[in-house]
């Protein structure tokens, strides 16, 4: 079937078009889609305009988007109520952190946190973190490794203050709540720069 | 020679298939066993073979692996011929381990700055108006410089290729009406690691696709089951699987994965490349290569090239360690994006020799050497290292990886 198919089309298509439909897949009912994806992408349907829109899927309700929208970003934009001291900290990183980065952050089956040395060795939320942001946003999505997601935002600004803290970031009397972790300035903040490769013969 | 108790014969007369081969074997050692000429050819005509069934395996003859470690599983580059890696080999990097998804309770949810938020079923993406592209994948991280007895597999094995189908995601995007101010969405996974990236709106209207398919059929529980994000040309990181959800905002998030990791500190000891998504030129042999021990005599030298910027121009390789560049083969077709095959015909006359490639694509960009990489990016640089590699060849036909050249 696909060898008459592939005779017909031998006519009509260019033979790398040729080649790419042999892999089987886009020949349908004799007919092959020239609007294969390799051909010049971006690729669009085009054999028909599009409808304005398809009136696929539902709409998502407020609640429904609240449910999974759990970033948080760098201006303290998606940052729940709650607050957390070093204190605190220090206590939840006994119960849930300290098996995998060590007693003082300094590291053990997991990543070091702990660590001010500027030319980031190792590389550590001291050295290496442009946004206290992050720590929330991370801890909150993924930690603990064996129990994701589980933490209170209590906890979560507790550890962030914890491991601000051990950084020397902040006081050891400070609190993070959603005013003041996104006002906590990071040693690594100026150090990040836009990717500057643009191919061509220069390796960058 | 067959000893008088090797002489196992049918009631015909003949010898058995079994005391045929002990003989051979026994009269050449343990470490082989000697064809004998024609016989199986013979052997397998002469009963029915096993009929057909729901789903085909590999022959048992034929065992290509995957090599998984905590967070990762590398394709066996070295035993692959095409471009297209098999679906049950083509490579992992988890960050939370592979979750179970119900298909029929799966949704993808658009916000953000679009006017209409939505959630789509997988029923709902797979009604959209379909496309498959061919492209590679590759992690970042993928380069290990490890010892002379280093597999294609696992110098670079976080490569694979495949045909992806889904939906575009500007065909989604216009779906929500996305804002106009919109400049970076989020793409979040459902794993346990809920991972995370900002892209940029260029990408999302250039070539992204929100894919089910792999190889024409379901993806993979490890690639991303039952939906993931496909950014072709860039890290592997940021084609975000088991998609649940994208956000567009007017900013990038800063999530961890592109502050704290998959981020480049440079030479100057001070700053940090930020956002590098794209994935250099690069190539591999992959044949011959360690283990294997070859004769003199014709060599069909074998790999692959491919570039995240488009296209593959020219693979040029080395049989004497660099002196001396010979362009290579091309095998039709040459996919932007892609993962192309190269061959060099090489006659090897004995001596001691060192196998290399170096892939350029169509900006003109050619793959460096370890050293130029270093120079210009320092030290510490721990993703996007894409030097050319070698292969020795000793006078004894032994193939192992040129370590000595990652060696600085």
């Amino acid at each position: 079937m696909i060898g008459t198919d592939a005779r017909v089309l031998g006519r009509v298509v260019p033979a790398a078009t040729l080649a790419i439909t042999m892999l089987g897949l886009s020949i349908t009912g004799g007919r092959v889609s020239v609007t294969y994806a390799q051909a010049t992408p971006p690729q669009r349907a085009s054999s028909t305009a599009l409808p304005d829109t398809f009136g696929f899927g539902r709409p998502a309700t407020p609640d429904a988007i609240a449910k999974l929208d759990i970033d948080v970003m760098p201006d303290g934009t998606g940052l729940p109520p709650g607050s957390g001291t070093v204190a605190d900290g220090a206590q939840t990183w006994g119960r849930f952190c300290r098996g995998c980065h060590g007693p003082e952050g300094e590291g053990g089956s997991a990543a070091p946190l702990v660590g001010h040395d500027p030319s980031g060795r190792p590389l550590t939320v001291g050295n290496h973190w442009p946004y206290a942001t992050t720590l929330y946003d991370y801890i909150n999505r993924a930690m603990p490794r064996t129990a994701p997601g589980t933490l209170t935002p209590d906890q979560v600004y507790g550890l962030a203050a914890w491991i601000l803290a051990k950084n020397e970031i902040i006081a050891d009397d400070a609190v993070m709540n959603a005013e003041t972790l996104p006002a906590v300035v990071m040693p690594a903040l100026g150090r990040f720069v836009p990717d500057d490769r643009r191919g061509g013969p220069e390796v960058r | 020679m067959m000893s008088r108790s090797d002489r196992r014969t049918t009631s015909r007369g003949r010898l058995t298939r079994r005391a045929l081969l002990a003989g051979a074997a026994g009269a050449i050692g343990a470490a082989a066993v000697a064809p004998v000429s024609g016989q199986q050819a013979i052997e397998t005509t002469r009963r029915p073979g096993r009929g057909p069934s729901e789903i085909d395996q590999r022959s048992p003859f034929v065992t290509p692996r995957r090599a998984p470690s905590a967070t990762s599983s590398r394709t066996p580059l070295q035993d692959l011929r095409g471009t297209i890696t098999p679906a049950d080999l083509h490579f992992e990097r988890h960050h939370g381990g592979v979750p179970e998804i119900d298909p029929t309770r799966y949704e993808l949810l658009i916000h953000g700055l679009v006017q209409r938020p939505t959630l789509f079923g997988l029923a709902d993406l797979k009604r959209f108006p379909s496309t498959s592209r061919i492209c590679f994948l590759e992690c970042s991280g993928n380069l290990r410089r490890g010892g002379p007895d280093t597999l294609p597999q696992m110098v670079c094995g976080l490569t694979s290729q495949t045909e992806w189908t889904g939906v575009m995601l500007s065909t989604l995007l216009d779906e929500v009406g996305a804002g106009s101010d919109a400049t970076w969405f989020l793409a979040e996974g459902q794993d346990a690691a809920v991972m995370t990236r900002s892209i940029p709106m260029e990408k999302a209207f250039d070539d992204a696709m929100v894919v089910y398919a792999q190889n024409g059929d379901a993806l993979m529980p490890g690639n991303g089951y039952p939906v993931r994000l496909l950014l072709p040309g860039w890290e592997g990181n940021s084609s975000v699987k088991w998609l649940r959800r994208i956000e567009l905002a007017d900013r990038p998030f800063m999530t961890r994965e592109e502050t704290s990791k998959y981020t480049d500190p440079l030479g100057d000891g001070s700053t940090v490349r930020q956002f590098s998504f794209v994935m250099d030129a690069r190539s591999i042999i992959t044949d011959p290569a360690y283990p294997r021990v070859i004769e003199p005599g014709w060599h069909e030298i074998r790999g692959l090239a491919w570039s995240g910027r488009g296209r593959i121009t020219r693979v040029d390789v080395s049989t004497d360690g660099g002196a001396s560049w010979h362009a290579a083969d091309l095998q039709a077709p040459v996919l932007p994006k892609a993962h192309v095959r190269f061959r060099y015909l090489w006659h090897w006359t004995g001596g001691p020799g060192e196998i290399m490639s170096r892939a350029t694509d169509e900006t003109g960009y050619v793959q460096p050497t370890w050293d130029a990489l270093r120079e210009v990016r320092g030290p510490r640089t721990r993703y996007h290292q894409n030097p050319i590699t070698s292969w020795t060849v000793g006078s004894d036909g032994r193939v192992l990886f040129g370590a000595e050249r990652l060696r600085s």
